[in-house]
């Protein structure tokens, strides 16, 4: 399997972006804002054709269309933090702006009737070359590693943003933070692996994880650990079997992750008395912010 | 595709003649007020219940149904209707725990989503390739609008509006305060299910003609819009539909005359409006938001 070079760098691009998008996945999970990074990668895909439309390097759309709107976001401050209709407001809007730019993009370069928002929105993980894999992967890390410079004062914030502003952590300036790092991967994951696979990639293995653990930094190590593992057996069972793409393999054993999680989560809760004070697994660590 | 813009002579009467020559036209401002009136109404729920994600993630999953039934040669309302029921039970399911699990709620969601785009994937690579309808699905063919197709959405929107008059009461009791709700009988669960069966139904109709995207923004933009400007349950659902109904109109005609999609002009003209409508309460209410609740 890996004699292809194609299979070394969907490998290479697949393992970091899926570590990258574990780890933040368990924040964007935590802080209940799947909606926002579901939001973001539509963004990119608006900013990609946006950029294609114009005649522009499509990564400078994607890059700076996210990063943009991410710092907007996170400038919300923690009242946009759960408030999905604000969300799906600037979303319906984004939504409407892509379908302008690929209204202009197709009519522009006839023939090209929309491959290329397809190709945004499912990526190729399997079509990558080897300066896009390292591209990706050196992306990853170094979202990967923001994103643990910043992890502890993040999740005291995320837990309990009100305690943390009593001790002086900069809350909102860490809320902005981990947006734009969650933009950085958004960007890079789309274009590279596909909306799609980020979604799945983020929701899916910190919910699984979420689910597991109560313990913030086991939790963060398992939602990368079960991104990075689908990741592989994703890939493996795309190569495997020819007709399954490997973005639905990917989302399909990430999802079962989860599945499995929700399942054993309601086991432990049925089979075992809860501690007092230790928590179940389906509450949450943090109170409810009002 | 018209290459040929129409020329707006300012005149109105006579702009709206030329506007509704064609029979294209006359059905999409048909199919436009059925869709703003069921989003309008269907919609405020949805914004008061905080489950746009919800409400994305059904108009998403119309893809993967789509898909599906063209590989499996079933019509197409089957695979909408079919997917989008499916994916509301799978939402019901995954959103039991009210108030604790917000964020595992979340999660749950987004891996639905992810899920249903993956199996659509897998349906369209299944199919060949063929992917020159998953634009139009995305964004819509409003102008490629049947007589049949008009009638068929509105027999499905009477429905939706028919049972949105009988859950509406038990629906806002429990939206407003499910505790209490749930305390005072009302089954909340059921009622959650019911609700999400009729977003979604309203999503199935609406995902062939204007697209899964547009019927979204007019699910939650207008709404929205409505919520800041109003509490009260009454003119706050009025409101909504009229907005709703606003904004597809002038986005039509504005369409009309102009190179660009429907889609884009009716999103920017409700967004517009909510960012307006958010400013101008904001600068007249002073710092503190409002926030939607039974009216005192």
């Amino acid at each position: 399997m890996l004699a292809h070079e194609f299979m070394r760098n969907a490998f290479l691009a697949g393992t970091f972006v899926a570590l990258g998008c574990g780890l933040i996945g368990y924040f964007v999970v935590l802080r209940s804002q799947v909606f926002a990074g579901d939001a973001l990668s539509h963004v990119a895909f608006t900013g990609a054709l946006a950029a294609a439309a114009a005649g522009i390097d499509v990564r400078v759309g994607l890059f700076a269309a996210t990063l943009l709107v991410a710092g907007g976001m996170g400038a919300l401050g923690e009242r946009a933090r759960s408030d999905d209709v604000v969300i799906g407001s600037v979303f319906a809007w984004v939504l409407g702006l892509g379908a302008l730019f690929l209204s202009i993009f197709v009519s522009g370069s006839s023939g090209s009737d929309g491959t290329a928002a397809v190709r945004v929105l499912f990526g190729s993980i399997l079509g990558l070359s080897i300066a896009d894999a390292r591209l990706a992967a050196l992306v990853a890390i170094v979202a990967s590693l923001a994103l643990l410079a910043i992890a502890r004062p993040l999740l005291f914030s995320s837990i309990d943003p009100e305690v943390a502003r009593g001790l002086g952590l900069p809350v909102r300036a860490l809320g902005i933070g981990f947006f734009l790092i969650l933009a950085l991967v958004a960007a890079e994951a789309t274009q590279a692996v596909g909306a799609l696979l980020l979604l799945g990639l983020l929701a899916a293995p910190g919910g699984a994880a979420r689910l597991l653990t109560d313990r913030p930094w086991r939790g963060l190590a398992l939602s990368g650990g079960i991104a990075v593992a689908s990741m592989w057996i994703g890939l493996a069972l795309s190569y495997r079997i020819p007709s399954l793409p490997p973005g639905t393999a990917v989302i399909g054993v990430a999802t079962s992750a989860f599945v499995l999680a929700a399942l054993l989560a309601r086991l432990r809760r049925r089979g075992a008395v809860p501690m007092p004070g230790s928590g179940t697994a389906d509450e949450p660590i943090f109170a409810e912010a009002s | 595709m018209r290459t040929e813009l129409a020329a707006l002579s300012w005149n109105p009467v006579s702009d709206f003649e030329q506007l509704t020559t064609f029979p294209f036209m006359v059905q999409a401002l048909e199919a436009g007020t059925i869709v703003a009136v069921m989003a309008g109404a269907i919609g405020w729920f949805m914004v008061l219940r905080r489950q746009a994600f919800a409400g994305h993630t059904l108009s998403v999953i119309a893809f993967p149904g789509a898909a599906g039934a063209t590989l499996a040669g079933l019509p197409l309302a089957l695979g909408y209707f079919g997917a989008c029921g499916l994916g509301a039970l799978a939402l019901s399911l995954v959103s039991r725990s009210g108030r604790s699990g917000l964020s595992s709620e979340s999660a749950a969601i987004g891996t639905v989503q992810a899920f249903a785009l993956g199996l659509g994937f897998l349906f369209v690579s299944l199919y060949g390739g063929q992917l020159a309808g998953l634009e139009a699905l995305l964004f819509g063919t409003f102008l490629g609008i049947t007589a049949g197709q008009v009638q068929t959405l509105l027999w499905v929107a009477l429905a939706a509006l028919a049972a949105l008059a009988v859950l509406g009461r038990p629906l806002l009791f429990s939206s407003v305060d499910g505790a209490v709700a749930r305390a005072a009988g009302v089954p909340t669960r059921l009622v959650a299910l019911a609700f999400l069966l009729l977003l979604a139904m309203a999503v199935a109709a609406t995902a062939e003609i204007t697209g899964a995207l547009l019927v979204f923004a007019l699910l939650v933009t207008p709404a929205a819009t409505a919520q800041r400007l109003t509490a009260r349950p009454g003119p706050g659902l009025a409101l909504s539909v009229v907005l709703a109904l606003a904004v597809t109109w002038v986005g039509l005609g504005i369409a009309y005359f102009s190179p660009y999609p429907v889609g884009f002009w009716v999103t920017t003209l409700s967004f517009g409006l909510y960012v307006a409508v958010r400013a101008g309460t904001h600068l007249l209410a002073g710092p503190r938001t409002q926030v939607v609740g039974v009216p005192a």
